[in-house]
This record gives structure tokens, sequence and C-alpha cells, in this order.
């Protein structure tokens, strides 16, 4: 699925426009990003920047007023709204702030029901969280769990419907310093060894080192990080 | 229903409350539906066990216990006798009196004047069919009373005597008051005013020229609906169906009403509650779903899951509360008019159920305007 000639993203020209009248603002400006399968790729850059706008657009889950998104080949701006829930499901993976588990479902669960979202009954729950050095925790619910497990887990989620693009949103906010450095390699083994392309929003500098490519958002506009590795 | 059942455990002490209110009003509802039976069966089992198809009335006749109050004639019988479709018409005596049996006790009846060999004589339990001109056939729950076969009730000012040789199968009541069926003959020479201290006779019957009776049983030919309104304009009756007249009862009407309207206002309170409780859940788990809608979920999926989820609870909590309020009931001192009927237990937990999904589904609808870009960003 995964070949690695199409991006599997692919945003060309993007502008988005919130708010109405006077409070309008421009929080995409003529965005343009591609990434390719297996890299990681960093957005930074101050709050209210961009940076969510940014991933709420590849994650089709806002539509640009202009320009064009293209996940694995698919314009998901063209899509319907139910398509473009059915899209997500199985192409794109979320890794949230804190990992956002649900509260009520232990670690194997949390898989099992994303695999289930997606008609799968045999997530090979062990392996998958085995993966991401939780295999011991499987039995535990999220309030059971540290930041860092609970992050580690999330991954694993995103990860269970084998997306083409993985989009991860302020991963470390909740993490001392250890334990980011821990959460984002995972996210680079993950791009590198189960070949997805990774899109990380992120403030914190410190883990950039584990990226790929790094790019730097303000106010709007998109720009490669002045000290690209 | 995956996640259904998880949340149910999960947040078990929640569900738990919720479920206990359910139960409580499961419990009420089905000691009210009990309640009402008892007081319909009270009021009126007397007519329901009647195999009439409907009662004429003499015209302008007051509603309202209307059985006892109406007067009808010879004529209106005999039109009713001779009118299209009806199988047979007779003569009904209805009036509560009070009386005395011979060990003592005070008793109430009401008496049912009928046809001995009439499709109205009732079926008897134990004893002699209706035909005796001194014979009645009581209630059954008047053994109840120390009243035995060969008892003599001695009716008050009267001093007519009528001596028990049957009693009916099952409780025969209206308006409250044990019913006590007697040829129409010797209803008839009470009525008139013929009634002579003791037990009556034939003679005495045969004496009297008096062919009044209170209503017309009417029993219509198998398969065929009476004219009825026709029929009234030249019978000078007012007709109603059997279930209609229960109405004419005493008390029946606003019995009735009232507990039905109780009934109404708890599967409201039972709607509004769940509906309620599943508002707040699903707002406190918004970030939640929102979440699990960045990930993919169909909003079909989710309200899917959260009405199975409601089903659980409400058609368990139901159960638990119905078999504990038949358990109360079972419990109820004899004094209260209480009925258990399948039926109407049947149809009130049904409807607790149904007004609870109802509340639950307006609340779960929401699930589908919570926006899934709330999972992105910090706060929970």
């Amino acid at each position: 699925m995964n070949d690695h000639t199409t991006p599997s993203l692919e945003i060309t020209d993007v502008v988005l426009e919130l708010g109405d009248g006077e409070s309008r603002v421009r929080a995409l400006d003529e965005v343009s990003l591609t990434v390719m399968p297996g890299e990681f790729a960093a957005i930074v850059g101050p709050s209210g920047s961009g940076k969510s706008s940014l991933l709420a657009i590849a994650g089709a889950m806002a539509r640009p007023d202009r320009g064009t998104v293209h996940v694995h080949g698919t314009d998901v701006s063209k899509l319907s709204k139910s398509a473009t829930t059915r899209f997500r499901l199985r192409n794109i993976g979320f890794v949230f702030q804190s990992g956002n588990l649900i509260p009520s479902l232990t670690a194997a669960d949390q898989l099992r029901l994303a695999g289930r979202l997606a008609g799968d009954r045999h997530v090979d729950v062990e392996t998958l969280l085995g993966s991401v050095g939780m295999a011991h925790r499987a039995k535990h619910r999220p309030g059971q769990l540290s930041g860092g497990e609970r992050q580690r887990v999330g991954i694993a989620r995103a990860l269970v419907n084998t997306p083409s693009l993985l989009l991860v949103d302020e991963p470390t906010a909740a993490l001392d310093r250890r334990r980011s450095h821990e959460v984002v390699a995972l996210l680079a083994d993950r791009a590198h060894n189960a070949n997805v392309a990774v899109v990380m929003v992120t403030h914190d500098r410190d883990v950039l080192e584990h990226c790929d490519r790094i790019f730097e958002m303000v106010d709007g506009r998109l720009s490669v990080h002045a000290l690209v590795n | 229903m995956f996640l259904a059942l998880r949340e149910l455990r999960f947040a078990r002490g929640r569900f738990a409350l919720m479920g206990t209110v359910i139960a409580l009003i499961s419990v009420l509802v089905v000691l009210l539906s009990g309640l009402s039976s008892g007081l319909v069966n009270d009021g009126v089992s007397g007519l329901k066990a009647m195999p009439a198809t409907a009662f004429a009335f003499d015209e302008g006749t007051m509603k309202d216990n209307a059985f006892s109050r109406s007067v009808i004639d010879d004529e209106q019988l005999k039109t009713w006798q001779n009118a299209d479709d009806v199988a047979a018409a007779e003569p009904m005596g209805v009036n509560i009196v009070n009386g005395v049996t011979d060990d003592g006790t005070q008793i109430d009846l009401t008496l049912f004047g009928v046809e001995p060999d009439g499709f109205l004589s009732p079926a008897v339990s134990t004893g002699e069919q209706l035909g005796a001109v001194a014979g009645i056939i009581v209630s059954e729950p008047l053994r109840d009373e120390g009243v035995e076969l060969g008892s003599v009730v001695i009716l008050d000012r009267l001093d007519l005597e009528l001596t028990v040789i049957g009693f009916t199968e099952g409780q025969a009541t209206f308006g409250h008051v044990d019913v006590a069926y007697l040829p129409i003959d010797t209803w008839r020479l009470m009525a008139a005013g013929l009634a002579e201290p003791g037990a009556p006779t034939q003679d005495q019957i045969d004496e009297m020229d008096f062919g009044y009776a209170s209503v017309v049983a009417i029993l219509a030919e198998e398969g065929v609906s009476i004219d009825f309104a026709t029929i009234d304009v030249t019978a000078e009756t007012t007709t109603m169906t059997l279930t209609e007249s229960f109405n004419a009862s005493p008390g029946y009407e606003a019995e009735t009403l009232t507990l039905s309207m109780i009934q109404f206002f708890l599967y409201a309170i039972c709607a509004l509650v769940v509906g309620a409780f599943f508002m707040v859940w699903t707002i406190q788990r918004s970030h939640d779903i929102a979440v699990l809608r960045a990930m993919g979920a169909s909003s079909r999926y989710l309200v899917r899951d959260s009405l199975t989820q409601a089903a659980i609870l409400l058609v368990g909590f139901t159960v638990v509360g119905v078999a504990a309020g038949i358990g109360m009931g079972a419990a109820m001192p004899d004094a209260m008019p209480f009925d258990l009927e399948f039926e109407p237990i049947a149809i009130a937990s049904g409807l607790t159920i149904l007004l609870g999904m109802l509340g639950a589904t307006i609340a779960v609808l929401r699930i589908t305007r919570i926006d899934p870009l709330r999972a992105l960003g910090g706060q929970r």
C-alpha cells in the first residue's frame, strides 16, 4: 500500500480563513507541504501560528478555502462528509495531546475499538502494544498509566488500521524531558520501520533531533526551519 | 456494543444510580397498574364477566350510576327483542342493598336481577344454578365474610329473606360492592314494593303485575354489528357497549382517570430523567466522542452504541423494578384492591422502556453535533 512514489501527504497552496467579518484571520496562508512515506516531519511554531489548523486540514477535519489536500493520492477536499470519515478511519492515524485515550477502556481495548471501527475484529493487540513497549500494561486503563505510557498506547492505537499518514498533535505537552525524547524517538522509529509518514506539531524544540525535516510556522506561513539537519 | 458494555462496567456507580431510579419508577408503575386493575375489578368485575354486547338505558338517564337509576318498561324491552341483528335482549334489574346474614354479619350487595334461563345467568363455581325464587348466587369473595351455601341474607327494611344457593366463578363486584344474582321476578317483587317479610314465594310473583327492569342487556348475533342509534330512537333508550357501560358504574370514571393521570406523569418523568441523565453523560464524554470521531468513527456507530447502552440500562433495571413491584404487590393486604394482571403490567413496563428510550435518543443525538476538531488542542 505505502509505495515510495506517492506522497503520503501533499498540501498545495492551501489558504484557510477562520472567523467572520472584522475578526476574520488567515490561519493558513499559501501553505504547501509534501511528506513521503517513512518521513518524519515536524512543524514548530508559537501557539496561534496555525499549526493546529494545518493538522485539521491534513486530517480532513476542515476544508481549505483554496488549494488542494491529497492524502496518499486521494483529494480529500473532494470527498463527501461520510466518505471523509471513512477515509480518515483507514488512512489517517491521530496521536493527540496526552494520548486522549477513552477512560473506560484498557490499553488493549483502546486498540480493539480502533480496529472495530474499521470492521476489524482481530487486531493483533500484543504485537502492536509490544512495538511501543507497552505489552505489559495491556490490561490497564488510562487512569492507571503514566503520561508517557498513555502517549505510547495512543501511538499504538493510531497505527491499528495501518494508516499511510500519522498526524501528531503536541505529543510531549504533558511529559518530562526524558519521556518526551522516548516518545518522539518511538514516533521516528514507527515512521522509519512501519513506513508511515509522520507529521508532528510541537513547540518543544528539544525533541527535533529525531525528525527528518523541520518546518516553522509563523502567522500562517510555513517555511523550512533555519536549523535544518 | 463494544464500548457500551465497557462504559457500563467502568462507570457502574453512575449507571447504578440511574438504574435505581428507573427500577423505582417501574416499581411504582407496577403498583399503580395493580391498583388500577384492582379498582377496575372491584368496580366492574360483575359487568366485565357478563356476556352482553351492550346495555340499553332509559333515554335521558344520567350517565353516572345509570344502572341503578335507569327504568325501562316492557315496550322498550320488546322493541329491542324484535330489533335486527339482536340475538337476545333480556331485562336486568340493578340496585344496591344492605343486609345482614343469619350470623349477624352486615353486608352490602349489588342485586343483579336476571332471567334464570337467560344468557346473563351467571356461571356457578359451587352450588346450584340460578332458579329458585328465594335463591341468590353471590360473589365468591363473600366467603371471606363468613357467607356460605345455605346462608340466609335478610335485606334491611324489607326483611326479605334470600338464601345463598351458589357462588360465582371468581370475583363479581359492581361499584366496589359484591354482586348477588337473583331471578328477575324476585327483583321485580322488591322493586314493585310488593315484597313481604320472609322468603319470597312463587304465589306472590304470580299475583304481581309489574313489567319494569333497570336496563336491557343486549347480545348481538355473532359477527354482526347492531345499529344501536336507530333502535335507540324507536325504543327511546340510550345504549352503551359493555365497555362504555363501565363508566355508568359508580365512581369508575373518577378512579380510572386519576390513576391514568398518575401513570401518565410517571412515564413523562421517566422520559425526562433518563433523557437528562444521558444528556449529562453525553456532555461529560463529549471530548472522548470528539476523539473517536477524529479517529474515524461514524455518527451512526456512536449513536447506535449509546442507544444500546441506554437499552441495556432501561430493560435491565425495568425488569428488576417490575419483579420487585410484583413481589411487593403479592404482599399487599386484602383490604387493598390490588390485582396483578399480565397485560397491563406488560404494557406499563413496555411504555416505561419506550419513553426512557425516547428521552435517551433525544439526548444521545447530540453526538452527531460534536465536532471532531475538539479532539485537537489541549483542554480535556
